[in-house]
């Protein structure tokens, strides 16, 4: 297992180094960052072309990508446009653990940036996640059980509602029931932006009221194709001849389910779970900017829009990361639901 | 034996099935008894309800869609179709086992097998953990798996097909049931092993003495089983006898033929088997007149007419069939 987990490490690297190229350059195509940086005043031509030089945007895109990759310290680097190179380089580049300074926040290293928003991020989507897949087990379990029961169908019914409606139409909604009518109403109401109110100050009891909103908006959206999906699988598994088997024995049916049918429905379900989580990540990019949650779907879109390639360089590469790792665990959890797979 | 209580009676059992094509009448009233410690082999070919039938003994048949329309399997004076799910539970793997055709899909595989066969002892019995265990390890050894103890805790997949099906032999024996129903055990099989499982089934009947169900599409292995043989075709019993009188004795059109399709080694090698004309029928039609009519030799105008019921034609010989097959003539 050890040497599995190893060889797939060591597979992951040219993995990544062509997926990072591949970002660099469509980036590079992507945004000046130049263009976003003056704001309103006007920059003079020389400005333009000494902040060209600094951040090594006159160099061909092999080059910013190698500075990118490896740091620019060994290298000289011509910064008053004389034609002579004679300043080395600040950056150490991405495999020593630089990656670089944000643009937009004017000379903040990326790791600091993102490291600020990640935790917003994790406990909004992790908390969406836990109530996404245990809600959906439970619907899930229950629709299989009873097919096409009453409740089966209604639960179906709702679900496809939720899953057909666009995620900010869902965000507006809540917002204009649960926040502007309840007010108007006179009812407790919820709060619409942000993750606490400065008045009061970032307590968790403030995080959690804030977060309903989002959170409710998230799972509702995904609600429906996990439930839906862990109840064919269940059902399928159902049908097998183990469980028949297993019926034969005498078990009560709750064993059957729970320990028979979910044992080998899970694997499917796994696998569903270990593609979703390293995306959770990214944030909700349309989820975060309508309740104006400072996380990292906010940072990702703010750093495309005003040319930070350096951040959003660095929250893709962290996303490709996380995704290898966790297909890796993915593929440790598997063999270790089922003894059929095995990996040495 | 002869005088043995009856302890399974099943009256007139029907179940059907509704699928988006229509109704299917897998089974249509199938009535037969079976004394304690008797082997009963239930022939016929794919399709005619015999599964069914022990599904619908077990109460095993998927509802919705099948369900048991009408009938009553007694066993040992109680009704089992009247039965609570619940005190059904204690009936299955208790006192009524089953081993199912296809080893391979018939063990969970991501539990071990020592877990399998133990969860039937847990259900069952007031036995602890241990006791369990080195029940299963008996159970093990008792079916001829080498090194017991260890391989409890193998999964399926470490098994091959014949030691996957003596696993499932263990595992229905393990609370030593009066009554074992095999739903065609050794199909899946090949041959060698087959007579393997056949073997361990005979030694291992004599010594727990438990009845047995036996169903099987193979005339040539009931035999050297069974104590008494039933024919089913399109989920009718069409004729019942003691196994020698079946072969000797053959008193109905189908399995006349189905013994005419079996390879015999005392027969000349440039005879060719016979096989039967036709198509098995249609289940999604209600039946009218005798089932197998379209494809019988001896078919006269009320055998399409009317359905002969199962009568006692012989001592302990029945028969559903309007023809004499000896003689031709109507009964």
């Amino acid at each position: 297992m050890t040497k599995y987990i190893v060889r797939r490490l060591l597979q992951a690297i040219p993995l990544l180094l062509l997926i990072s190229l591949i970002l660099f350059v469509l980036m590079q195509n992507a945004t000046d960052p130049l263009a976003t940086m003056g704001g309103r005043t006007p920059t003079k031509p020389e400005d333009r072309a000494r902040l060209t030089r600094q951040l090594g945007l006159d160099k061909p895109i092999y080059i910013q990508y190698l500075y990118w990759l490896v740091g620019n310290d060994w290298a000289k680097t011509d910064l008053d446009g004389d034609g002579v190179a004679e300043t080395y380089g600040t950056r150490h580049g991405v495999i020593r653990g630089d990656f670089g300074t944000s643009i937009v926040q004017t000379g903040r290293p990326v790791t600091k940036v993102i490291g600020e928003r990640l935790p917003n991020t994790l406990i909004l989507m992790l908390t969406s996640e836990v109530i996404i897949v245990l809600g959906a087990l439970l619907v899930g379990v229950y629709s299989a059980l009873r097919q096409y029961s009453f409740f089966d169908n209604l639960l179906t019914g709702i679900l496809f509602v939720g899953y057909s409606m666009p995620i900010f139409f869902i965000a507006l909604s809540t917002m204009y029931i649960f926040s502007v009518n309840f007010k108007r109403w006179g009812l407790p109401y919820l709060p619409t932006v942000g993750m606490f109110d400065p008045k009061i100050g970032e307590t968790p009891g403030q995080i959690i009221l804030h977060m309903i909103l989002p959170v409710f908006s998230i799972s509702f959206i995904s609600f429906a194709a996990y439930s839906r999906y862990i109840r064919s699988t269940l059902l399928e598994v159902l049908g097998q001849d183990y469980i028949r088997t297993a019926r034969s024995k005498g078990l009560p049916k709750r064993e059957i389910t729970f320990i028979h049918a979910l044992k080998n429905a899970s694997l499917p379900i796994v696998t569903v779970v270990g593609l979703d989580l390293p995306l959770l990540l990214g944030g909700a990019v349309v989820t975060e900017r309508i309740f104006a949650w400072p996380g990292m779907g906010r940072l990702f879109i703010d750093g495309i829009d005003r040319g930070d390639t350096p951040v959003v360089m660095g929250i893709l590469m962290m996303i490709a990361v996380s995704v290898v790792v966790f297909q890796i665990l993915t593929d440790i959890v598997y063999a270790w639901l089922d003894p059929r797979i095995r990996f040495d | 034996m002869t005088n043995a209580r009856k302890f399974l009676e099943v009256k007139d059992l029907k179940t059907q099935f509704n699928t988006p094509e229509g109704t299917v009448y897998a089974v249509n009233g199938v009535s037969f008894d079976l004394k304690e410690g008797e082997t009963l082999a239930v022939v016929g070919e794919s399709g005619c309800g015999k599964s069914v039938t022990m599904m619908s003994i077990m109460r095993l048949i998927q509802i919705p869609p099948g369900k048991i329309v009408g009938g009553e399997v007694v066993f040992r004076d109680t009704d089992l179709l009247q039965l609570s799910e619940e005190a059904m539970e204690q009936i299955r793997g208790r006192e009524i086992a089953m081993i199912f055709q296809d080893p391979m899909t018939s063990l969970n595989p991501v539990l071990t097998v020592g877990k399998q066969i133990t969860e039937t002892l847990r259900t069952h019995t007031p036995m602890t953990q241990e006791q369990c265990r080195a029940r299963a390890g008996a159970l093990l050894e008792l079916v001829g798996i080498p090194d017991p103890i260890k391989r409890l805790d193998d999964y399926p997949h470490q098994f091959s097909g014949g030691m996957r099906q003596r696993v499932m032999i263990a595992m229905s024996l393990a609370c030593t049931p009066s009554l074992l129903i095999a739903d065609e055990p050794t199909t899946a099989l090949d041959v060698t092993i087959q007579a393997q499982i056949i073997e361990l089934v005979k030694e291992l009947k004599k010594n727990v003495g438990m009845a047995m169900i036996w169903i099987t599409h193979d005339l040539g292995i009931v035999a050297g089983l069974a104590d008494r043989v039933i024919v089913m075709y399109a989920g009718y019993v069409v004729e019942e006898a003691i196994v020698d009188d079946l072969y000797e004795n053959t008193l109905h059109p189908y399995t006349l033929a189905l013994l005419q399709a079996l390879p015999r080694a005392d027969r000349r090698r440039d005879q060719s088997l016979k096989s039967i004309k036709g198509s098995p029928p249609n289940l999604l039609v209600e039946p009218r007149g005798c089932p197998f009519a379209p494809r019988c030799e001896f078919v006269r105008e009320k055998c399409i007419a009317e359905n002969p019921a199962l009568v006692n034609v012989e001592t302990n010989h029945k028969v559903a069939c309007w023809v004499d097959v000896k003689t031709g003539a109507l009964r």
